[in-house]
């Protein structure tokens, strides 16, 4: 999940806040948190001051009204029923979901049963989130030499996923 | 293709009660949620498209080496009464039973495997067994669900697993339960003590037929909450585990009420024994309240062993639907109170009177639970 502020680090502080029976939610890194000193998130109104006063109700709007591409389903959907509309959702919702999946179970990964058809595709993808993430690593330690390589070995795995 | 008649004189493997630990585990189910990758779950999805996946689905259960001579059927093609028999028994779900055009059902002969097309999820496919038989439970739903992944496409994420319709379901897609017999926790008081440490570890209790139900005649579902982040043997052990907790749990208080309060166990089963076999009018809840005392009795041996079947075919024979069913006319509550005493004097005819000199500690099968902890 996205700090809210400067949309590009991860939120490590999750703050809630209840007005007027309403419930607000800012989700900040580490940084903005820090700049914005929230430390005391009782004395102020805390979305409108960080975000700008009626971002909180922006927020709330955005996330209802948006729409799984495949399937139409919107999170105000999902709040009246509890349940998803297809297996997209799960990619459209993914942010939100997250955290209800955090709180409703022992992980966030499944480490169960695999389709043994889908498994090679499964496995060739797990070894290229592996690279990606390591080629962004070797960028950003200017690592070059290391990064051509790991953009070898991607391009190679891409053209395997392409002919299974 | 099997007929619901002959599954209505077919009473299932579950329903005979030979299972391990059999005394206080009724039955054991293992369900696994899977959606088709490329269609809407059936909640969302429109008429048409329920149809077509049903269309995907059904004959390909329908071929599967565990199905052959099964009993496959639309659920609008079943009578409300029929879906309230299988409701009964444990074949179909109570949402599934409200499900009409698109969805369908496909059972077993020996009605240890149940298949629901279009409940909440494309397919929710379900083993039942007698006992405490999570694990053998397991690889027989497992094994359908490898062969149909051959046919089907499932949806699944390399992240959060198979994909459902709830998200309290993503992951393994696994709901594993067991019927529970707890009467010796409830008569000691015990039983809200032990609900509420299997709650603190993440398994749910839950009445007769599942969530939002009342516990009746002593019965319980114990189930595992969460199905992300552990695996399907782990989850099934973890569970396992508590349930022999429990089932020793519910021996010792047996045990204890044997010793210290014989005067109280002898009452109430000799209450239920006069009321059951001089009752004339007998509601379902009363007479399942009352057979969990009739089936203590003979676990302690206050009755004799071999009237053990008849009384647990007394627990479903009794519910509304079955009665209907075999009384072959729809009934009024007033008139199915009526039948049920009639059929429950007419069973117990044949069982004695408690031998209160007889009551000793269990004997049986049940037994078995201590001697495998001995070894």
């Amino acid at each position: 999940m996205l700090c809210d502020v400067c949309k590009c680090n991860d939120a490590t502080v999750f703050l809630t806040q209840i007005q007027d029976g309403k419930m607000q939610k800012v989700n900040l890194c580490d940084a903005c948190s820090k700049e914005k000193g929230v430390e005391d998130p009782k004395s102020f109104a805390l979305a409108d001051l960080l975000l700008g006063i009626g971002a909180s109700e922006e927020i709330e709007k955005s996330t209802l009204t948006q729409k799984c591409p495949v399937c139409g389903f919107s999170q105000a959907d999902f709040k009246k029923t509890g349940r998803l509309g297809c297996a997209a959702c799960y990619t459209t919702f993914a942010e939100g979901l997250h955290t209800l999946l955090k709180a409703m179970h022992k992980g966030t990964e499944h480490v169960g049963k695999l389709p043994q058809r889908a498994h090679r595709t499964i496995e060739l993808s797990h070894r290229m989130r592996t690279l990606n993430e390591n080629l962004q690593k070797a960028v950003a330690e200017e690592n070059y030499e290391t990064a051509a390589s790991l953009r070898d070995q991607i391009k190679q795995l891409e053209s395997e996923l392409s002919n299974p | 293709m099997m007929k619901f008649s002959s599954v209505m004189t077919t009473p299932g493997e579950w329903l005979r009660g030979e299972g391990p630990h059999h005394q206080v585990v009724i039955s054991s189910r293992v369900r696994l949620a899977r959606n088709l990758r490329n269609h809407a779950f059936p909640g969302w999805a429109k008429k048409a498209e329920r149809i077509a996946i049903l269309d995907l689905i059904r004959p390909r259960v329908e071929q599967l080496a565990e199905m052959q001579d099964s009993f496959s059927e639309n659920l609008q093609d079943l009578s409300a009464l029929e879906r309230q028999v299988l409701i009964e028994r444990h074949l179909i779900s109570r949402e599934h039973a409200a499900k009409g055009v698109g969805s369908a059902v496909v059972m077993n002969r020996r009605q240890t495997l149940s298949v629901m097309i279009n409940e909440e999820d494309h397919l929710r496919m379900q083993s039942i067994r007698s006992g405490l038989q999570l694990k053998q439970a397991f690889k027989l739903v497992d094994k359908i669900d490898s062969a149909l992944e051959e046919k089907l496409q499932f949806a699944y994420d390399p992240r959060l697993g198979y994909l459902t319709a709830c998200p309290t379901n993503v992951g393994t897609g696994m709901r594993a339960s067991a019927m529970l017999h707890l009467p010796g926790l409830v008569l000691s008081e015990l039983i809200n003590q032990v609900i509420q440490a299997v709650s603190k570890i993440g398994l749910a209790v839950r009445g007769l037929y599942g969530e939002g139900t009342e516990a009746m005649g002593n019965l319980f579902q114990i189930s595992n909450q969460t199905t992300l982040g552990e695996k399907e043997e782990d989850i099934i052990n973890r569970l396992s585990k508590v349930i022999e907790t429990i089932i020793e749990k519910e021996h010792d208080a047996r045990q204890i009420l044997l010793q210290k309060k014989p005067n109280t166990l002898c009452d109430q089963i000799g209450r239920a024994y006069g009321v059951l076999t001089y009752a004339h009018a007998m509601a379902s809840k009363e007479a399942l309240n009352l057979l969990s005392i009739i089936k203590l009795g003979i676990d302690l041996g206050a009755f004799p062993q071999d009237h053990r079947l008849s009384i647990d075919g007394l627990f479903i024979d009794t519910q509304p639907a079955h009665l209907q069913k075999c009384s072959q006319q729809k009934l009024n509550a007033e008139e199915r109170d009526y039948l049920r005493a009639q059929i429950i004097r007419d069973r117990l005819k044949l069982l004695p009177k408690p031998d209160i000199s007889k009551m000793a500690r269990e004997s049986g099968n049940g037994s078995t639970a201590r001697a495998s902890e001995d070894e």
